[in-house]
């Protein structure tokens, strides 16, 4: 019955003695269930770039198209908020190399404490990508029925006419606290008018693609937080040891995915337009 | 389990080894609840949930062929609305491709066969698995919806804008329905790759593996690679008709080429994921029938490889007419030139096998030479299609129609038919009536080919694709054509009577009852028992080494 060349297989068919407790049974040995579980898990991802393939070839494409307005669209968006998710990101990316490590080492408190971290951090990212998205719906950047390029790029000079002497950090804790004064929205015929302008289409399709590819990837965190869940509560466990740590470097492979999409993002999205400078409306 | 040592029958030939009387544990019967069936975390079972539910898709997806068919006997739109015709051709395009011909072989016979070809208990990822088909049964569920809540009348591309703008009918709910089945064939395909590489026996070498393992392994890297482009790309289409944006619409600035090149990236190469594994069934069953190895076994394998690869860089051959650059038109041609080179390698390689062999004509092989004459004249067609010229005139016509119904009918289901027929007996362990299955088998050659045939002709006389109505002149052809659809509809009905039966009735099959050289012929009982095999097999011999079976059975009759 058993296949392994331990000693104790001879003892029954149905009991797997000398086997570790994780070790399935069609397995034959530890090794081989890792190795089987990370190769699954890089096709996976080979899966996940293809997924977001798709998006970033209809970003390509556009790109080159509606080139000039994509880079004013691009403008809009908030590098330094951009910068600190980048950053908080790959903290988190640190955080979960470390908890792999600790699970090497058997050290069960210590991946609690990683994977708490990294949980975090997480959160932290889309915390903020809450306050970004908030903004783009109070601008009409939001690609539905009213959206409005000419009102966006109005708030945004306004903004920064206002933000121009205030120092830095008074200027960061104001994205979260600070309430804008934003012109009355947009009446309906603006609307309408505003979106018969091909400038306005094409900044259109640049937030499509903005919120297609942010929601997505925001989609892949959430599921990161409920991997984190189920793996944190395994190690609460004691579960994982030298022995046995494949499910927390499987987590560990998806999460470092799941920030190197973002690495693409931020240049793309960001920083785009960013030799344009602020408040540069036209 | 020593009952199953004893069972386990090496004969050569179409003897039945003398059983052991009592009844043998094996994996149909050792649970026997229905919720050890639909829970079931193993991968023979798996196999045969499939079978039944990509049978009931079948006999769905034929329903509308039969009900086309049925309207172009007359020159007039007389039995359908047009709107009607459109919703048909459409629920037959997306049943056969989606819910049939993808999960086809992969799913059934795959599932089946590839953890035993290459010697292991399970597929790597057993509830993966079984989560791949709850996601096919869930995706499956869309569709069925969107067929009962009226159909959809795009055709089986979803064309933008037509699907994105301005058709009323369920796209919504039929791309969320292949969305969905598109998952279950991904991790179907992570599921087959993982465990070829993994889980192979000690002894069984990349270059020793059947050529089926090698069709299924280029097949799930299609899988893995493609299909996640045409889930975004529906997911896109979806975002634009539920929020309005204008990704592939051009009045907001958004281009609908774009659509045809990201679902043709997927949907050409899911034309090899339909076919790739027929020619590895082709393979194993011309070996077998000839009792001689493969002629270029390696170069078989590697030409899988290579259908799969050059699969991907094919894709804008449909899109010639579509406005494309012409350089890019020209490069597109080559390349698809270039894919006639391993689908020839394999023709030749099959001939090459059975020249000079002992062929013997059992239903199987039937199949087999069916598929390979049958590929043959797909394949060159294709070519036609393939030159720039010819494809302006031919594009979107019946010769279309009849190009990729020879390969997806005479080649994949032939391929799936043989395969089904060869591997039966170890999938039941009953054996089904050989006169009954021959005769399916030329009836379906014979059907197939009066189906299919006048549309070449009817192509090249300019009848486009999806019409219901035509000129008068035109109706000899398609009289010729329903008569064949109905030739090949009884071909089709025969086996499940024929095959239903056995399950019951049939004289119970010995392990090895075609003498093939592979493991689960010569290593497992017939049906396998639940693990497959009583210890991990040792591979003394090449996958397709005669001889080695010959003296086996020698050295047993000692």
């Amino acid at each position: 019955m058993s296949a392994t060349n331990t000693p104790h297989s001879q003892k029954g068919p149905e009991t797997t003695h000398g086997h570790h407790p994780a070790l399935a049974h069609h397995f034959v040995s530890m090794s081989q269930q890792h190795e089987a579980n990370i190769l699954g898990m890089w096709v996976f991802l080979v899966t996940e770039v293809l997924f977001f393939g798709g998006m970033f070839c209809a970003y390509t494409v556009y790109r080159i198209k509606f080139n000039t307005v994509f880079q004013e669209a691009s403008n809009q968006l908030d590098i330094t908020l951009g910068c600190l998710n980048t950053v908080v990101l790959i903290l988190s990316s640190l955080t979960m190399a470390l908890a792999v490590r600790s699970a090497q080492m058997g050290k069960s408190k210590e991946i609690l404490g990683y994977l708490a971290a990294t949980a975090v951090l997480g959160a932290m990212f889309l915390g903020v990508k809450y306050f970004e998205w908030k903004h783009d719906f109070q601008v009409h950047l939001v690609p539905r029925a009213d959206f409005c390029w000419e009102y966006a790029k109005e708030q945004r000079k306004h903004a920064d006419h206002h933000d121009k002497d205030v120092a830095f950090l008074p200027k960061l804790i104001g994205k979260f606290v600070g309430h804008h004064e934003y012109d009355p929205a947009p009446t309906i015929d603006q609307i309408a008018q505003d979106q018969k302008n091909p400038e306005s289409q094409q900044a259109r399709m640049f937030f499509v693609l903005y919120f297609a590819m942010t929601g997505v990837h925001a989609i892949h965190m959430i599921v990161g937080f409920g991997l984190i869940a189920a793996v944190a509560f395994f190690a609460s466990k004691n579960t994982y040891g030298p022995e046995y740590y494949t499910p927390v470097e499987v987590l560990g492979l998806y999460w470092h995915f799941v920030d190197i999409v973002w690495i693409f993002l931020f240049p793309l999205l960001y920083l785009l337009g960013a030799h344009l400078g602020a408040g540069h409306g036209h | 389990m020593s009952a199953i040592n004893l069972d386990r029958g090496v004969g050569a030939g179409a003897v039945a080894p003398a059983h052991a009387a009592h009844e043998e544990v094996n994996y149909l019967n050792h649970e026997t609840t229905v919720a050890s069936w639909l829970l079931t975390l193993d991968h023979k079972r798996i196999g045969l949930l499939y079978l039944l539910t990509i049978t009931v898709a079948f006999v769905l997806g034929g329903f509308f062929a039969g009900i086309i068919r049925l309207e172009l006997l007359t020159p007039k739109g007389d039995l359908l609305t047009s709107d009607t015709y459109n919703k048909s051709f459409t629920a037959h395009g997306v049943v056969m491709i989606f819910l049939f011909l993808i999960p086809s072989i992969p799913a059934v016979l795959g599932n089946f066969l590839l953890p035993i070809m290459i010697g292991t208990k399970d597929v790597a990822f057993p509830r993966l698995n079984l989560l791949s088909y709850y996601i096919y049964l869930g995706g499956g569920f869309f569709l069925a919806l969107s067929l009962l809540f009226g159909g959809v009348d795009t055709g089986w591309t979803f064309y933008t804008p037509f699907s994105s703008t301005y058709s009323n009918s369920n796209v919504m709910v039929a791309a969320i329905g292949v969305f969905v089945i598109g998952f279950s064939s991904i991790l179907t395909g992570l599921n087959f790759i993982v465990t070829v590489h993994r889980m192979r026996a000690p002894g069984m070498h990349w270059f020793k593996m059947p050529l089926f393992v090698w069709a299924i392994y280029a097949t799930s890297l299609v899988q893995v690679l493609g299909t996640p482009v045409v889930a975004i790309t529906v997911a896109l289409v979806g975002f634009e008709r539920f929020l309005g944006v204008g990704i592939f619409d051009p009045r907001l600035g958004g281009d609908p080429i774009l659509f045809q090149h990201l679902f043709w990236f997927y949907s050409h190469p899911a034309v090899y994921i339909m076919i790739l594994p027929s020619l590895g069934v082709a393979s194993e069953l011309v070996s077998t029938f000839s009792r001689k190895p493969l002629f270029g076994y390696s170069i078989i394998a590697c030409s899988s490889i290579a259908i799969a690869v050059f699969g991907f860089i094919v894709w804008a051959h449909h899109m010639f007419t579509s406005g494309m650059s012409s350089y890019a038109a020209m490069v597109f041609s080559l390349l698809t030139f270039s894919v006639a080179i391993p689908s020839g390698i394999k023709v030749f390689s099959w001939l090459a096998t059975m020249f000079k062999g002992s062929i013997s004509y059992e239903s199987p092989m039937i199949y087999a030479l069916g598929f390979v004459g049958l590929f043959t004249i797909g394949g060159m067609t294709g070519l036609f299609l393939s030159t720039l010229g010819t494809d302006i005139h031919l594009h979107d016509t019946y010769f279309v129609v009849a190009h990729f119904h020879y390969i997806m009918v005479g080649g994949a289901i032939m391929g799936y038919m043989g395969g089904l027929h060869y591997w039966w007996p170890k999938m039941t362990g009953k054996m089904y009536n050989e006169y009954w299955a021959k005769i399916a088998a030329a009836l379906i050659f014979v059907g197939f080919n009066f189906t299919f045939f006048p549309q070449f002709l009817l192509g090249y006389l300019g009848m486009p694709r999806r019409y219901h109505e035509y000129p008068e002149e035109l109706q000899v052809m398609n009289v010729l054509s329903t008569t064949g659809a109905t030739i090949l509809f009884l071909g089709y009905a025969v086996p499940f009577f024929y095959l239903t039966y056995s399950v019951f009735f049939g004289p119970k099959a010995p392990a090895n009852p075609w003498g093939a050289t592979t493991l689960e012929w010569t290593e497992c009982t017939s049906p396998p028992s639940p693990h497959n095999f009583d210890k991990t097999p040792t591979i003394p011999h090449e996958s397709y080494d005669y001889s080695f079976l010959s003296k086996e059975a020698a050295s047993v009759s000692h």
